[in-house]
């Protein structure tokens, strides 16, 4: 999947990965799509609350040898 | 303004205090809705912290000026962040250190009460999780009851106590939280005993603890005699301690019964959770004091932090002994049952000795309320 931004957020722990998640969609044009890979177990369930909120769409998430990588499309 | 961070063993004094608190806790909701610090007074606001990085100004007319505020959030981190945002606008608050992970993890020794001779009887009370466990102490030895798996607790505290742990014991095999009975015995040289009917699949070894097992406990002799009360599990016993005090396990609690469908066979052990409830508990004295080894709500904590009640007084207010109907009885504990215990069948194979996750595994899987129960 294409994305306009991809963010390392790996190693990091809450609310880190959640808060360059923002920084880095607030750079983002409406409809770009921004990549984000963390391993922060909680933010499987805070990124798509977090984007629900904010009206961003998760196009795909998926979780390989304990990355999660998310593409949100933003609002 | 200041912040202050405090630990789990402060907050469960507030509880047990019946102090006033205001906890925002800036989990996600699902995760509030499902699990939170209970206390009978205390005020709850949950807003996720990703709602808040653009700042808290939004909230600030809801946090109250007048009671001590408590910032909470899962592991920590995210209660900080928040914590600091309110300090900066000038409100004086707290957080709690190492989150709902350390609150799931903390115990509370509360005494009971004495025992023939100088013995002692503690229950532990795992605020967070709603587990409880016991110790018994009598002259220089010690027997525990449905240890959870902070090990160090129990031994620390007999060390303590100066008394030697001899006999361990599981009232069953448990799928809502990980025994500490197994280590503890191990490390101590004790006895476990475990129901043989809930250990058929244990790869360790036990001692079989079936209805009639008794042990005396220091040169009183207090005996802890087991009663064979089959419903929650197949093997589920009880005890009876000092001919004053009954051990319930899982099923009986203060204000609901056990569920029997968490090893999956609901159907089939329904009527034995009826012959142990309406039969056999019945044949017991009503002065004896219950000891479940749950709570579910905070409302089933006495004044002093306590959960213990009279079994004649369960025999009128316990709704979940009170179905005079066999279908209706059968009816609630197989259709009206809650969701079940986070992760039960991995906890299960812990328990089993199958499997040995890490310690960060361990607490993912013990995250959540216990729901043991039916009400």
């Amino acid at each position: 999947m294409k994305s306009s931004l991809q963010l390392d957020a790996k190693g990091l722990s809450c609310p880190m990965p959640i808060v360059k998640t923002k920084k880095a969609i607030d750079t983002l044009k409406p409809g770009e799509v921004l990549e984000v890979q963390v391993t922060d177990k909680g933010a499987l369930a805070d990124i798509p609350a977090w984007a629900k909120a904010g009206g961003h769409i998760i196009l795909d998430q998926s979780e390989e040898a304990g990355v999660i990588t998310f593409f949100i499309q933003k609002a | 303004m200041s912040i202050q961070k405090w630990s789990a063993s402060q907050v469960a004094k507030k509880v047990i205090h019946n102090e006033e608190l205001f906890i925002l806790d800036v989990r996600n909701a699902d995760a509030f809705e499902d699990w939170k610090i209970d206390g009978h007074r205390f005020e709850y606001l949950n807003i996720p912290y990703f709602e808040l990085l653009d700042g808290i100004d939004n909230i600030l007319p809801n946090i109250p000026t007048d009671k001590e505020v408590l910032v909470v959030c899962a592991k920590e981190g995210s209660s900080l962040m928040v914590a600091e945002m309110l300090a900066e606008a000038g409100i004086e608050v707290a957080y709690l250190a190492g989150g709902m992970k350390s609150w799931s993890e903390y115990l509370e020794p509360v005494k009971i009460g004495d025992l023939t001779g100088g013995g002692e009887l503690y229950q532990f009370v795992r605020l967070g999780k709603g587990c409880l466990s016991y110790m018994v102490l009598s002259e220089g030895e010690a027997a525990i009851i449905d240890a959870v798996r902070f090990t160090d607790m129990f031994i620390t505290f007999a060390e303590h106590k100066n008394v030697q742990i001899k006999h361990v014991f599981d009232t069953h095999l448990h799928a809502d939280h990980i025994s500490g009975g197994r280590h503890i015995a191990e490390m101590t040289g004790a006895t476990y005993y475990l129901p043989p009917k809930d250990a058929e699949e244990v790869v360790f070894h036990y001692t079989p603890l079936v209805d009639g097992t008794t042990v005396q406990i220091g040169a009183s002799k207090i005996d802890v005699g087991a009663i064979y009360s089959p419903g929650h599990t197949i093997g589920s016993t009880s005890f009876v301690v000092d001919g004053k005090y009954l051990l319930t396990g899982d099923i009986l609690f203060i204000d609901s019964i056990g569920r029997p469908d968490l090893a999956g066979l609901a159907d089939d052990w329904v009527g034995d959770l009826r012959d142990t409830l309406y039969k056999r508990y019945r044949e017991l004295s009503d002065e004896l004091i219950v000891l479940p080894a749950h709570f579910m709500i905070i409302d089933e904590l006495n004044e002093d932090g306590t959960v213990a009640k009279r079994l004649g007084d369960l025999f009128v207010q316990n709704h979940g002994l009170n179905i005079q109907d066999e279908e209706e009885f059968r009816r609630v504990v197989t259709d009206e049952l809650p969701p079940q215990p986070n992760a039960y069948q991995e906890i299960r194979q812990v328990n089993m000795g199958k499997i040995t996750p890490g310690l960060d595994e361990q607490t993912e899987m013990e995250i959540g309320p216990n729901r043991c129960a039916v009400r």
